[in-house]
């Protein structure tokens, strides 16, 4: 049981796993399969460099604890990366057997299969206590990471998160159809059993603020990831049908009232992962009618195709592209959604829903506030990609607020890296 | 932690895995690169007077998508001059102190035997493997598996060695024996301080059909080899477990022959090997595959609280009997498990076709597929229905005794109960 509860009926408990947990016969026929290359692409591709070949190999030679350990010794959130991480774009889309037009062997399920069974409570052991402590901003996989590394290095990492849950979007963000708030609790428990001590309801700023944390410990890392949803602009967009698109999914996974029940036709502003996942989400729910509707057209989106393409294979989604959201006016029955481009108004689309999925906004005002902590001009906290140093020696930072919102992995490999650093500060200063 | 480490025949190793004498401990880079991966030991790759190779040397059975089940050669000895393999022995000595080092020879006359042995003694290895199984090429010229098949000659020249070495002697046996017991018993007879075996099978791995020369080919002929590869573990576990329970071989044990894995390691130990070593599997993927037989290993002693290699040891030797004393009372029978099987068919059509007609299809599916049932009294228990069953745990033998006390045929014999009815007699 989790120290931190989570509400029975929210509505993702409903959704089926996309890719369920691989049984014993197909993990062994796909290990079977894997080359073992040596110096493998997949490994390269994988930005916490994971050893995929000696993983899938202790696989095949039944070895499953060495498995998890060989990729928790890479990559502390080995469970959620298998999970959520777009392998069709990252490892598999590397594996030598593209290019004999074979299919890539289903790596994110191999490293789920190894975390599900091969995972022990004490298999990594921490060093011994350094007396150091390290401060951590948030509770997302970056903070995570980070302060998972540190614990092994003999450190006391406190992160303090100011939302009921840690986890960061782990908890609050990912689709439920490859990741629910519960399998998330139990990765963020075995964290704490590393020896990271979590603070949640605890938000940084005001009277808790950069001064009293930098006196109290002797080094800061910064995970705060990104800000609100980022708004319209547009006359309307205050309508209760409006919503923010991390807010909606938030609630779809944790608000035990969250109910699409009344909703027939829905409309999702954005090009990004995040549009369509909201997107794919509101078709598993059941929702009669979707419309996607972009500014520019579908070879300029950043959503990965791998999860587009899919989608619209669903007769109740339709991609709407080349036009913004010109006003969203009261209807009889919702709102209607006034699209249009540069030369006007060109429809209307009628909706009981509008999810904006548009960006968040920067922490950067949050940010600026430790001394020497400097932002560039898209927000992002400015660090020494080696080191994850911010301007300030003692401040790190990593994750979305460093590069502007990208995936779990890389906010896993910023926090491993800031703790590798962090850990070299802290001896530095032992030593001097 | 469990302890790896052993002690073989005074031969110290941080853990039991030797790299066997072959292409990989060809080159004092080679060695070096797989100590640091983590092997425990190598045997480096036979010397001898120079011999000349032949191209091309390999060829493999491929079984379904596996490549390399099994590796035929037609290599020899090493072709490299005697003082570079020397020069780079004592170089990875002194990179290398507390790995195991252990030289591989095979010479003809007593007078070369001593030299040799002698300048490998100073190198500061760690112990000598006389290579009395290469069954192809040396032994057409008196050496090698010439040598292993005749225990006379082993045995002599057995002695020849113990006469002067100083370090401890291993001898690498040949399975192309009728009776892996007779040049093992020559062996001890000679001094010998341990037994390695085996080396390879002799073999003809294929035909080209379009060119009608078999493989591999060295241009438009080619000659027996020698095979190993996970194909001839059986042969070779066989061996080990002959040798460990012989009260007349009483000298540590290193077992070879395709091993691959942790499991392939555990086993060989289990059934008496104090070391092992290995040859195609690290000639297939890199002596990177190191970590995970050690982590594999580590794990799985851990897991039966096991604190030692060496409690491992010979752990399934009191088990390995011979026929005659198996119990006959002893009874099993297939199970299917209908909420498991996919319907395929193949323990029906196995049993019906190459069993004992004990496996039947019911003509009417349960739900979305047929799922054939065991006619129980007349299964003999053979296996055969679990082996070709493609789903884990979906057919499994339950115990059906059919008597409570044990009895053996050697039991029955000694009763005077060994006429079994049905023979010539009552025609
Ligand atoms: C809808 C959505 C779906 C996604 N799906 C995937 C996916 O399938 N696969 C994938 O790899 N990536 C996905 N991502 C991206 C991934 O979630 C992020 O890249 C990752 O979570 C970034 O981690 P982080 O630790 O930097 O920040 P976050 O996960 O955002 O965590 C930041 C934490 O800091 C806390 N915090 C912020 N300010 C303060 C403060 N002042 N005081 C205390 N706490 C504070 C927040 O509450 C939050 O818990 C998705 C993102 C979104 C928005
Ligand atoms: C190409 C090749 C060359 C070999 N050369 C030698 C050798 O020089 N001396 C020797 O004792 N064994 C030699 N062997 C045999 C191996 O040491 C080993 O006994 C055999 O391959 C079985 O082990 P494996 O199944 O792990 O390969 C050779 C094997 C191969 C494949
Ligand atoms: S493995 Fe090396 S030596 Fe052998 S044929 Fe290929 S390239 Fe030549």
């Amino acid at each position: 049981m989790s120290r931190y509860p989570v509400p029975q009926d929210r509505s993702e408990a409903a959704f089926a796993e996309r890719y369920p947990l691989l049984s014993s016969a197909e993990a062994r026929a796909e290990a079977a399969r894997c080359l073992y290359c040596f110096d493998a692409p997949c490994v390269q591709r994988c930005p916490t460099e994971i050893d995929i070949p000696s993983f899938i190999r202790s696989i095949g030679t039944d070895n499953l604890r060495g498995a998890a350990r060989t990729i928790l010794d890479a990559n502390l959130l080995g469970d959620s990366c298998a999970r959520v991480c777009p392998v069709e774009v990252l490892c598999q889309s590397t594996c030598v057997y593209v290019h004999q037009g074979r299919p890539a062997i289903p790596i994110g399920r191999l490293q789920r299969y190894a975390m599900a069974h091969g995972m022990a409570p004490d298999m990594l052991q921490p060093a011994s206590p350094s007396g150091r402590s390290v401060g951590l901003v948030g509770a997302g996989p970056a903070s995570l990471a980070c302060a998972g590394a540190l614990a092994l290095r003999g450190h006391a990492p406190v992160i303090y998160e100011r939302d009921t849950w840690p986890g960061g979007l782990n908890a609050t963000g990912i689709a439920p159809y490859k990741f629910q708030i519960t399998d998330n609790l139990r990765e963020v428990a075995f964290i704490e059993s590393l020896g990271v001590e979590i603070r949640t309801g605890v938000e940084i700023g005001g009277d808790l603020g950069p001064d009293r944390l930098l006196a109290q410990h002797d080094a800061l890392f910064l995970g705060i990831g990104l800000g609100p949803d980022r708004r319209l602009g547009v006359p309307g967009e205050d309508r209760p049908q409006v919503v923010g698109a991390t807010h909606w999914i938030r609630r779809l996974k944790t608000d035990p009232g969250f109910r699409v029940d009344g909703v027939r036709r829905a409309v999702v502003v954005g090009g990004g992962n995040t549009a369509v996942d909201t997107a794919r989400e509101l078709l598993v729910l059941g929702v009669p009618s979707v419309q996607l509707v972009y500014r520019r057209g579908r070879p300029d989106m950043s959503g990965y195709d791998h999860e587009l393409g899919p989608a619209l294979a669903d007769h109740r989604l339709q991609l709407i592209e080349h036009v913004n959201v010109v006003e969203v006016l009261d209807a009889r029955r919702g709102v209607e959604v006034l699209l249009g481009d540069h030369s006007g108004t060109l429809a209307s689309v009628p909706a009981d829903l509008v999810v904006v999925a548009i960006g968040q906004a920067r922490l950067d005002r949050w940010a600026r506030a430790f001394p020497g902590v400097t932002c560039d001009d898209r927000g992002r906290i400015e660090v020494d990609p080696h080191t994850m140093a911010t301007g300030n020696p003692r401040v790190f930072a990593g994750g979305d607020a460093v590069n502007g919102g990208k995936e779990v992995v890389h906010a896993v490999r910023d926090g491993q890296r800031a703790a590798r650093a962090i850990d070299a500060l802290l001896q530095e200063v032992a030593g001097a | 932690m469990p302890d790896l480490a052993v002690d073989f025949a005074g031969i110290r190793s941080p853990n039991p895995f030797w790299l066997a004498s072959a292409p990989p401990t060809n080159s004092g880079d080679q060695v070096m690169r797989a100590f640091d991966a983590g092997w425990g030991g190598a045997v480096w790759k036979t010397l001898g007077n120079p011999i000349v190779n032949v191209s091309s040397r390999l060829a493999s059975v491929d079984y379904g998508t596996w490549r390399m089940m099994g590796l035929n050669n037609i290599e020899l000895i090493t072709d490299r001059p005697l003082a570079d393999n020397l020069r780079e022995i004592a170089a990875v000595k002194r990179r290398h102190p507390s790995h195991a080092l252990v030289v591989s020879l095979m010479f003809e006359t007593r007078q070369e035997w001593r030299d040799i042995i002698r300048r490998v003694e100073d190198t500061g290895a760690d112990g000598l493997e006389l290579n009395f199984g290469c069954p192809h090429g040396m032994c057409e010229r008196g050496m090698g598996s010439a040598v292993g098949q005749e225990p006379a000659v082993l045995e002599e020249l057995v002695r020849w060695v113990m006469e002067v070495a100083s370090v401890p002697v291993i001898a690498k046996l040949t399975p192309n024996v009728t009776d892996v017991r007779d040049p093992a018993r020559a062996a001890v007879r000679g001094g010998i301080d341990a037994l390695s075996l085996i080396n390879t099978v002799q073999s003809v791995i294929g035909v080209d059909l379009d060119r009608m020369v078999p493989l591999p080919s060295v241009g438009d002929a080619s000659s027996h080899g020698g095979y190993c590869g996970p194909a001839v573990k059986p042969i070779a576990l066989r061996m080990v477990a002959d040798l460990a329970r012989d009260g007349a071989v009483p000298v540590p044990i290193s077992g070879i022959g395709g091993i691959a894995t942790w499991r392939d390691a555990a086993e060989f130990l289990a059934l008496g090997a104090h070391t092992v070593q290995v040859c195609t599997a690290v000639m297939h993927h890199g002596f990177r595959i190191v970590v995970d037989l050690i982590d594999g290993l580590d794990r799985y002693l851990c897991d039966k609280g096991l604190h030692s290699v060496e409690q491992l040891v010979g752990a399934a030797v009191p088990a390995y009997r011979d026929w005659g004393e198996l119990d006959l009372n002893f009874h099993t029978v297939a199970a299917i498990d209908s909420a498991r099987c996919i319907g395929c068919n193949l323990c029906h059509v196995a049993c019906h076709d190459g069993a004992h007609q004990c496996i039947h299809l019911p003509s009417e599916p349960q739900g979305a597929v047929r799922v054939p049932y065991v006619d129980e009294p007349e299964c003999v228990g053979c296996n055969l229905c679990a082996l070709v069953c493609p789903v884990e745990g979906c057919i499994t033998m339950v115990e059906r005794r059919r008597g409570a006390a044990r009895e053996s045929w050697n039991d029955r014999v000694a009763a005077g109960r060994d006429r079994v009815p049905g023979g010539l007699g009552e025609l």
